[in-house]
C-alpha cells in the first residue's frame, strides 16, 4: 500500500514545539515483575508534538512502557522524565527518592491514556465520563466542562450519545468516548495501548479515522502501541522495535517497515503484515 | 381457638411492641454495622500494611467470637469495667459489631472485584484517591455487594432474637409471652414466625429495590430479575413446544440446539 | 478484674459444655448435610406446585429466626407425653441441623446449575440413565464447588450452637453464663468462651479457604 497524502517528519514534530525539554524522557529505566525484568537499562526520548509507535513481540516490554508513563507501573530503577520534570523519582543528593504522590499527579493531569478496554466508568453517562476530570481535576465549571464534551463528541461522531449509558454503546463507539474523555483534559501527551485490539473488525475503522483527525490536526505528543501496522506508518513520525525490553531498532516509518536492518525486525514485520 | 383469638386481640398491644423493638434493634444495628462495615471494609483494601493488619484482625476477632459471646460480654462484663450499658444498646452493639465485621468482609472482596481497568482509568485521568473511591469505584462495588448485604441483614434480624436473653421485650419474648397466656404452642410460634417472616420479605424487597437502582446506575439489569425469571421461564415453554412439534414432525434435534441461556440478565458483566 | 483463679476454675466447666456444643454442631452438620442434598435433588423431579410448596417451607425456616423455631419444637416436644424426656440437646441438633439444611441445599442447588451442559449431554450421548448420569457425573461434579460452601455452613452452625441457650442446653456460652453468675465471675467465664470459639472457628475458616483454593485450581 502507498503511503498516504500527509506523511509527517521528524522534521514538523519539532517545529511544532515550543518547548526545548522533551516530551518523554526515559533515562536507565528497568522495570521488573518479581524475579520477571521486563524492562533494563532503558534510554530513549520523544520530542514534543512527536508520534511514536512502538512496535514488537508480545512481552517485549511496550504496554508497559506507556503504562510507566501513566504511572500505573512502579518504575522498578532510574528516572522518567515528562518536559523535563521528574515524573516518579528524582535525584536529590545522589539518592533516588519518591516523589510526593500529589506532585507525580499534577504531571500526570497532562497526559491523557485510551485503554484496549476503554474501561469507561459504567456508573456515569457518556457526558459525566467525560466532564468528570475537567470539574474535578482541572477545577472547571460544569457548564464550561460540558459544553467542551459536546464539541469533542461532535468531534467523534458521538453527539447524540452524550446522556446514553456506556453499556449500552458498541465497543467502537465506546472506545470514541474513551479517547474524548482523554481529550477533554487537553492532554500534552496521549497515550494508545492497542486501543483497537478489542473491536471486531469493521468498528477498527472508525476508531481509526478520529485519531487520524486528532494527529492531523493537532500537535499532542503520542505515544503508541499497536498492531495496526497501516496505521502506524501513515501517523508516526518515528518507530521503535522493542525486543527483550531492549530498543532493537528505531527510525522513521519507511525505514523501519520497508527496509529493516535487523533480521528480528524482518521477521516480526512478516508475521505481523 | 376463639379463646386463643380473644387472647391474641388483647395482646395486640404488647405484640406491637415487640415487634419495634426488634425492628428498632434491626435498623439501628444494620446502620451501625453498615458503618463498621464501610470503615473496616475500606481500611482493609488499604496498601499500607499499619491500616490493613489491625482492621483484618478487628474484623477476624468480631466473626470468630459468636454473637452471643459478644452480647453477653457487652451485657455482663461492662458493668463490671464500670460501664453500665442500657440492655438496648448492648443488643444494637453486639448486632452492629457482629454483622459488621461479617459485613466489611463483603465491602473488602466487592472493592477488589471491581475491574482492575476501573482504577486505572480514573488513575489515568489523573483522579484524587478519594474522588476514585467516591465517584468510580464504590458505586460499582456497591451494587456488587448488595445482595450477600441483604442476607446478612436478615440474618441480623433474626439473630436479633438473642436480646431476649437479656431481659429485652423483643417479638420472640412477647411470643413467649403469647405462648404462656394462651397455652397454645402451635398457635403462638406460628403467629410468630409469620411475622418475623414478613419483616424478613420486606427487607429483602428493600434492598431488592436497591440493587435494582444500583444496576440501573451502571446501565445494567439486575441479574436475575423476576423479569428475567418470567422471560426466561416463557421462552422455556415456548422451547419445549417448539420441539414437541419438531418431533411430532420428525424433524429431531434441530430445535434442541436452541436450548437458551435461563437467566438472560446473568453475566451482564457481574 | 481478671482473676486466673477463676479462669482456671472455669476451664474445665467450659470444657465439659464444649463437648455438648461440639456434639450439637457435629450431628447438626450431618443432618443438614444430607437433608440439603435431599432437598435440593427431591425438589428437581416433583410436579410445580409441590416444588413451589417445598420451596416456600424453605425459605420460611431460612427466614425466621433459629431461636424461636428451637423454642417451638422444644414446647411441642414437651406436651408430647411421648418425647418428654427427649434431652434439650437432642431438640438443639435436630433443630439446627434443619435451619442449615435450608442453607446447605441452595450451595447444592447452586452447584449442580453450575456443572456445565455438556457434561449432561455427553452423559445422554453414552446412553447413562438418569439416576447414574447424576450420580457418576453430575453429581461429583457439582460437590466439588459445593464443599467449601458447606464448610463454611458447618463454621456458621458452630457459631450459632450459642442459642441453644434459649432451650437451656448447657453449651460452652450457657456452662460460661452459669460459672459467671455462680462466682460473679462474667469476665473471666465469657472471655474465656470468646477465646475457645476465636480458637476453634478462625483456623476452621482457614482450612475451608486453603480447600477451596485447592479445588477451585484443579
Amino acid at each position: 500500500m502507498p503511503p498516504t497524502e500527509n506523511t509527517p517528519s521528524a522534521a514538523d514534530a519539532s517545529a511544532a514545539s515550543a518547548s526545548s525539554n522533551p516530551a518523554i524522557e526515559f533515562k536507565d529505566v528497568e522495570k521488573s515483575f518479581g524475579k520477571n525484568t521486563v524492562l533494563k537499562n532503558l534510554n530513549f526520548t520523544v520530542a514534543p508534538g512527536e508520534r511514536v509507535t512502538l512496535i514488537g513481540p508480545s512481552g517485549s516490554g511496550k504496554t508497559t512502557i506507556l503504562r510507566l508513563v501513566m504511572t500505573l507501573e512502579e518504575l522498578t530503577n532510574g528516572y522518567i522524565f515528562v518536559d523535563g520534570q521528574p515524573l516518579t523519582f528524582e535525584q536529590r543528593d545522589g539518592k533516588r527518592v519518591e516523589l510526593p504522590k500529589k506532585r507525580t499527579r499534577e504531571i500526570t493531569t497532562r497526559i491523557g491514556m485510551v485503554f484496549q478496554q476503554f474501561n469507561l466508568f459504567p456508573n456515569m453517562t457518556v457526558l459525566e465520563n467525560i466532564i468528570e476530570a475537567p470539574v474535578h481535576v482541572l477545577g472547571k465549571s460544569k457548564a464550561e466542562a460540558s459544553k467542551e464534551a459536546k464539541e469533542l463528541l461532535e468531534r467523534v461522531g458521538l453527539a447524540e450519545k452524550a446522556d446514553e449509558h456506556p453499556t449500552r454503546l458498541s465497543g467502537g463507539q465506546q472506545q470514541r468516548v474513551a479517547i474524548a474523555r482523554a481529550l477533554a483534559m487537553s492532554p500534552e501527551i496521549l497515550l494508545l495501548d492497542e486501543v483497537t485490539s478489542a473491536l471486531d473488525p469493521e468498528l477498527v475503522g472508525d476508531v481509526l479515522a478520529v485519531l487520524r483527525d486528532i494527529a492531523e490536526t493537532t500537535d499532542i505528543t503520542m505515544l503508541l502501541v499497536t498492531h495496526e501496522m497501516q496505521f502506524a506508518r501513515d501517523v508516526s513520525h518515528r518507530v521503535m522495535m522493542f525486543d527483550g525490553g531492549q530498543v532493537l531498532e528505531e527510525g522513521p516509518p519507511d525505514q523501519i517497515f520497508n527496509n529493516p536492518s535487523h533480521e528480528r525486525t524482518r521477521s516480526f514485520l512478516s508475521s505481523v503484515l | 381457638m376463639t379463646d386463643n383469638i380473644q387472647t391474641l386481640l388483647n395482646f395486640l398491644p404488647q405484640l406491637w411492641e415487640g415487634v419495634q423493638t426488634t425492628i428498632i434493634l434491626t435498623v439501628l444495628g444494620s446502620i451501625g454495622a453498615i458503618v463498621i462495615a464501610l470503615v473496616l471494609g475500606l481500611t482493609m483494601t488499604s496498601s499500607h500494611a499499619w491500616l490493613r493488619v489491625p482492621a483484618r484482625i478487628i474484623v477476624e476477632f468480631f466473626r470468630g467470637t459468636s454473637l452471643l459471646v459478644q452480647l453477653f460480654w457487652l451485657f455482663y462484663v461492662f458493668p463490671l469495667l464500670g460501664v453500665d450499658l442500657d440492655p438496648m444498646v448492648c443488643g444494637i452493639g453486639a448486632l452492629a459489631l457482629n454483622y459488621g465485621a461479617y459485613s466489611a468482609e463483603v465491602v473488602r472482596s466487592s472493592i477488589i472485584t471491581v475491574d482492575k481497568g476501573q482504577w486505572e482509568g480514573a488513575i489515568a485521568l489523573s483522579l484524587s484517591p478519594t474522588r476514585r473511591m467516591v465517584r468510580v469505584i464504590f458505586p460499582q462495588a456497591w451494587a456488587l455487594m448488595i445482595p450477600s448485604l441483604a442476607t446478612l441483614l436478615i440474618q441480623l434480624l433474626k439473630g436479633s432474637a438473642v436480646v431476649s436473653f437479656i431481659t429485652l421485650q423483643d417479638l420472640t419474648e412477647k411470643i413467649d409471652q403469647l405462648r404462656q397466656s394462651t397455652n397454645d404452642t402451635y398457635f403462638s410460634f406460628t403467629i410468630g414466625l409469620i411475622i418475623y417472616f414478613v419483616i424478613a420479605w420486606l427487607l429483602q424487597e428493600f434492598m431488592n429495590f436497591l440493587e435494582r437502582r444500583a444496576t440501573a446506575r451502571l446501565g445494567r439489569r439486575r441479574p436475575n430479575s423476576r423479569t428475567d425469571r418470567r422471560q426466561a421461564r416463557r421462552a422455556a415453554r415456548e422451547d419445549a413446544l417448539r420441539k414437541d412439534r419438531l418431533a411430532s414432525h420428525s424433524a429431531a434435534g434441530e430445535g434442541a440446539d436452541r436450548a437458551r441461556n435461563p437467566f438472560p440478565g446473568q453475566g451482564g458483566g457481574l | 478484674m481478671w482473676n486466673w483463679e477463676f479462669a482456671a476454675e472455669a476451664l474445665p466447666i467450659l470444657l465439659r459444655g464444649f463437648v455438648n456444643t461440639l456434639i450439637a454442631t457435629g450431628v447438626g452438620t450431618l443432618i443438614a448435610v444430607v437433608l440439603g442434598l435431599f432437598i435440593a435433588v427431591a425438589i428437581r423431579g416433583l410436579p410445580r406446585w409441590i416444588n413451589w410448596l417445598i420451596r416456600l417451607l424453605v425459605a420460611f425456616v431460612r427466614n425466621t429466626p433459629l431461636i424461636m423455631q428451637l423454642m417451638f419444637v422444644y414446647f411441642i416436644f414437651a406436651g408430647i407425653p411421648g418425647l418428654v424426656n427427649i434431652p434439650a440437646l437432642v431438640v438443639g441438633f435436630i433443630v439446627i441441623g434443619i435451619h442449615y439444611s435450608t442453607y446447605m441445599s441452595e450451595s447444592y442447588r447452586a452447584g449442580i446449575d453450575a456443572v456445565p451442559p455438556g457434561q449432561h449431554e455427553a452423559a445422554t450421548a453414552l446412553s447413562l440413565p438418569p439416576v447414574r448420569k447424576f450420580t457418576a457425573v453430575v453429581l461429583p461434579q457439582a460437590l466439588r464447588a459445593t464443599v467449601p460452601s458447606l464448610g463454611n455452613y458447618a463454621v456458621a452452625m458452630f457459631k450459632d450452637t450459642p442459642f441453644l441457650f434459649a432451650i437451656s442446653v448447657v453449651e460452652l456460652v450457657t456452662s460460661a453464663q452459669q460459672f459467671g453468675a455462680a462466682k460473679f465471675a462474667y469476665t473471666e467465664a465469657f472471655t474465656l468462651a470468646g477465646i475457645v470459639f476465636l480458637a476453634a472457628s478462625y483456623p476452621t475458616s482457614l482450612l475451608i479457604q486453603r480447600l477451596e483454593k485447592r479445588l477451585a485450581s484443579y
